[in-house]
């Protein structure tokens, strides 16, 4: 069974359409990519996915549930986690507390008053796991805030990796940084890929992170699906060439 | 590897602000003070506290604690007026009409963010306000509620003579205190207490943790009411005395002037601010009647350029 289906949803900001009857099968352990000029509906969909926003038509279904009506934080618990274009994270607490919490939360602790031994170092382990995953360890104590915008990004996937999910959503996770930060946020993400078998659906703006990871591309224009397929057809796709690529290519 | 060790000058700070208010009946006088000053002061940071709980731990600012503040002056009064002359049935009465209400208004408001909230609670605020005012027969209107006091307290084996004995009465009020900063900082170190942070910090992040953010708020308005409602009721037994401007949106205001001037990100920012505010008050207010434009000079410079309150100066020192 096909971990999320998105069925022809549609989003309309008064007269504008944003997305237009977009429809996407994501199979488990798949990593997908949504690709498209500015202003195609690439964020909209996003919003549409994890419940940020409503969809005007249309119909979501996550795991086999109907969660086209489902809040942002009932979609976290049945496993949909998200990273946002601009970094969500909680600068004034250190990377060590931002991972903590995140990992309680997970854990069904957010109205306890106290918890056992067992439970605070199953608390510290997991958190110790998730720094050493994203190579955060020697920053553990320094404020989120501090960090630089590469680091920042790391810390905010790794929370919403804290939460467990069965699907995680990236929006443009490498946009606004360097050579060396894109290279080092696509190393993690394969990471996640490869080793934990992780399904993703990312929005990227970069060319080389997206056919270097993705399993599948899709292609949205004007909030209408252009095309999708594999890396190489899309790179082959002249209606994606002209309408996209068009200009890189030449 | 352990990252929430507390420095040992944490510990130390904690001991000495305890030895202090400990000790306070034998140096308030040295200094210039008197007993009811030194009362005055814990019962204010009491509420100062209970706010910022709200304020500098979760990140919402509220412009109405002074309704729920009131509630416990006049529920702690109506009760030894009129029911039964008894300490802490006064004050369990306070208290259980503060958290009654601040539910009820909580559930009211809590999706409201930023401006809108801080003034829907002064709102809501001035409803008891007015109530108190104009239901002259049993509150006494504007003149306040009087001819009560604070009964002294009979445990069977020993009587504390709270009613004549200013210092007893300050252990009584220090005990209260003592309890509730306990439970609120005992609440801060916990799971519980590090989702309020996150909601400060960032709420779609903690939304999208899957916090059920309003709830969360929700609890967190109504400990922080919850404790300013006690500190009520200790206002009017170190007072004898209801006094309707407890209920009034600027008594409000005083507690946020504590919060902020103390600095509202520190724990015990608030007593600091709380002891900066009844002392100048007092000062100033025996030497010149406009002592508010003094107040409120001294904040402004404050927030201009120590916008970390006077602990967060030390702070600074402390790190430099």
């Amino acid at each position: 069974m096909s971990l999320l289906q998105v069925e022809n949803v549609t989003k309309r900001f008064g007269n504008l359409v944003a997305v237009n009857g977009v429809s996407m099968t994501v199979e488990p352990g798949e990593l997908r990519a949504v690709i498209g000029p500015n202003g195609a509906g690439k964020t909209t969909f996003f919003n549409l996915i994890s419940g940020f926003a409503m969809p005007t038509a249309g119909r979501i279904v996550f795991d086999g549930e109907d969660v086209t009506k489902l809040t942002p934080n009932q979609r976290v618990w049945r496993g949909m986690a998200r990273t946002f274009q601009i970094t969500e994270v909680f600068p004034e607490l250190t990377v060590y507390e931002n991972l903590q919490i995140a990992v309680e939360v997970a854990a069904g602790y957010r109205l306890r008053m106290r918890m056992s031994q067992q439970e605070k170092n199953d608390v510290h382990a997991r958190t110790i796991e998730l720094l050493e995953m994203s190579r955060l360890t020697a920053k553990a104590s320094r404020l989120v805030g501090e960090l630089s915008h590469g680091d920042q990004r790391a810390n905010e996937i790794m929370m919403a990796l804290a939460l467990k999910p069965r699907l995680l959503l990236l929006d443009e996770p490498t946009a606004g940084m360097g050579d060396q930060e894109t290279y080092d946020i696509t190393q993690l993400i394969r990471k996640l890929h490869r080793d934990q078998k992780l399904s993703m659906v990312l929005i990227e703006h970069d060319m080389r992170v997206v056919f270097h990871l993705a399993d599948r591309i899709m292609v949205l224009a004007e909030g209408n699906m252009l095309a999708e397929g594999t890396p190489k057809e899309i790179a082959a796709d002249e209606a994606v060439q002209t309408a996209y690529l068009g200009k890189e290519a030449a | 590897m352990k990252y929430d060790d507390r420095p040992l000058q944490k510990y130390a700070a904690d001991a000495a602000i305890w030895l202090l208010l400990l000790s306070l009946p034998w140096w308030i006088g040295h200094v210039g003070g008197y007993m009811q000053l030194g009362t005055q002061v814990v019962v204010m940071a009491l509420a100062a506290t209970a706010l910022n709980f709200l304020l500098g731990y979760t990140g919402v600012l509220s412009f109405g604690h002074a309704a729920y503040f009131g509630l416990g002056v006049y529920g702690t009064g109506l009760i030894i007026k009129y029911i039964v002359p008894s300490t802490l049935a006064g004050m369990a009465v306070g208290v259980l009409a503060a958290v009654a209400a601040a539910a009820i208004i909580g559930l009211l408001i809590v999706h409201l963010r930023g401006i809108y909230f801080a003034m829907v609670t002064i709102a809501f605020g001035q409803v008891f306000y007015f109530i108190a005012f104009r239901w002259n027969n049993v509150t006494g209107g504007d003149d306040g509620l009087s001819d009560w006091s604070r009964q002294p307290i009979d445990f069977g084996f020993a009587k504390l003579d709270i009613l004549h004995s200013p210092v007893l009465f300050y252990y009584f009020v220090l005990f209260f205190f003592a309890v509730s900063v306990a439970i609120m900082a005992w609440l801060l170190r916990s799971p519980f207490g590090r989702t309020l942070l996150a909601i400060r910090e960032n709420e779609r992040r903690a939304r999208f943790l899957g916090l059920p953010v309003d709830r969360h708020i929700w609890l967190s308005w109504l400990i922080s009411c919850t404790f300013v409602g006690l500190a009520g009721t200790l206002y009017a037994l170190l007072n004898d005395f209801a006094d309707p401007h407890t209920l009034y949106w600027e008594q409000s205001g005083v507690f946020v002037i504590m919060a902020v001037l103390g600095g509202m990100r520190s724990f015990w920012g608030p007593l600091i601010g709380a002891a900066v505010y009844v002392v100048l008050q007092d000062y100033v207010s025996s030497m010149t009647q406009n002592w508010m434009s003094f107040i409120g000079l001294f904040f402004v410079l404050v927030v201009l350029f120590f916008p970390r309150g006077v602990l967060g100066i030390v702070r600074r020192r402390a790190a430099s």
